[in-house]
């Protein structure tokens, strides 16, 4: 209950009828204290626009670098960011828990 | 996700309708589960629970692990009465994530600076209510004590299906109220949906405690199985 995603998705189905390549991204999995709840959702456009967000701003840049990959492969991809991630200095989740993201192509 | 999918899911948003998106995070492969058909979905269970707990998260179903993303509505409150336990109640339920609305045509009750930051109709029901789309995902309490205000309101909501319908005033007040509504021509199931003397019997006493009781039960009744809902109330 209480989703707040509301424009967001609207915002996907009109990017693809407006002819973008559009990903949706969503938190999928949280261990510890994750900054957004399951069930958030990021979208992005080929164009690298985005609205939403799955870590409150933590690890949004790394989420459409792998988006833009998957809009244009059509595959789906599952990401984690975690601090015990290597890349954590990059682009990990500062609160020190995990999340788990799918990342899939809308159309 | 396919724009089917997509344009589906965002209609029922839309219409305020709970839906639930199942994704096989192995292949992507997904569907769309509407809340009226899932009890005959071979998820039924799984989904039912994820429905009422407004949780999203994975399972794992013949071999597969699915992700359920739960889109519901944002719960609604509509207060029938500016009065002082509405004053308590509203930003409790505002922190539980309510969009509250407050409803009493008497402007005296009904002003800002009794109710700061909330949205206040000065209308009477018959004006205010029909614009607020009051919906399965409303909780509805009458407080005012006014059977002028709160009989017209209460009948309102009985025609709108909302997960949670209660009255203020004691046993024997209620009893008349269920004589006025049924000579309006609310059924005895009507009547029967109010939960009055309205919240959780935990003895309380000032208004603000009694704010805590009626949220209490509107959050039972929305969390709760039917079967531990009847033992709550």
């Amino acid at each position: 209950m209480l989703d707040r995603n509301e424009d967001i998705l609207k915002a996907a189905e009109d990017w693809h009828r407006g002819g973008h390549g559009v990903a949706l991204a969503t938190v999928v999995e949280t261990w510890g204290s994750a900054p957004r709840p399951v069930g958030s959702n990021l979208v992005i456009n080929d164009e690298g626009t985005f609205l939403g967000s799955v870590s409150g701003g933590c690890v949004e840049g790394a989420v459409v670098t792998e988006a833009l990959d998957v809009i244009s492969s059509g595959q789906p991809k599952m990401l984690e960011f975690g601090v015990a991630d290597e890349t954590a200095w990059n682009v990990g989740l500062s609160c020190g828990g995990t999340i788990r993201v799918f990342v899939e192509k809308v159309g | 996700m396919d724009l089917r999918t997509l344009a589906e899911l965002n209609a029922e948003r839309a219409a305020r309708r709970p839906a639930i998106l199942v994704t096989d995070v192995a292949t992507g492969e997904q569907r769309l589960v509407k809340a009226a058909a899932i009890a005959t979905d071979s998820l039924a269970d799984e989904l039912g629970k994820h429905l009422r707990m407004g949780k999203s998260g994975m399972v794992e179903a013949a071999g597969k692990r699915l992700f359920l993303n739960v889109y519901a509505p944002t719960a609604k409150l509509v207060i029938i009465g500016a009065v002082h336990i509405s004053q308590a109640l509203a930003p409790i339920a505002r922190s539980l994530g309510y969009d509250v609305t407050v409803v009493d045509p008497r402007t005296a009750f009904a002003s800002p600076e009794r109710f700061p930051d909330v949205p206040l109709i000065a209308e009477w029901p018959d004006v205010a209510l029909p614009p607020l789309n009051v919906d399965h995902y409303t909780a509805f309490v009458a407080l005012t004590h006014d059977p002028k205000i709160d009989d017209p309101a209460l009948l309102h909501a009985f025609s709108r299906d909302c997960f949670y319908i209660g009255a203020l005033g004691s046993r024997k007040t209620h009893a008349k109220r269920g004589d006025r509504l049924r000579a309006q021509g609310a059924t005895d199931a009507d009547i029967a949906r109010i939960h009055a003397p309205i919240g959780l019997a935990i003895g309380a006493v000032s208004p603000a405690e009694i704010a805590v009781s009626i949220m209490a039960q509107i959050t039972a009744t929305l969390r709760l199985p039917a079967k531990e809902k009847e033992q709550a109330a």
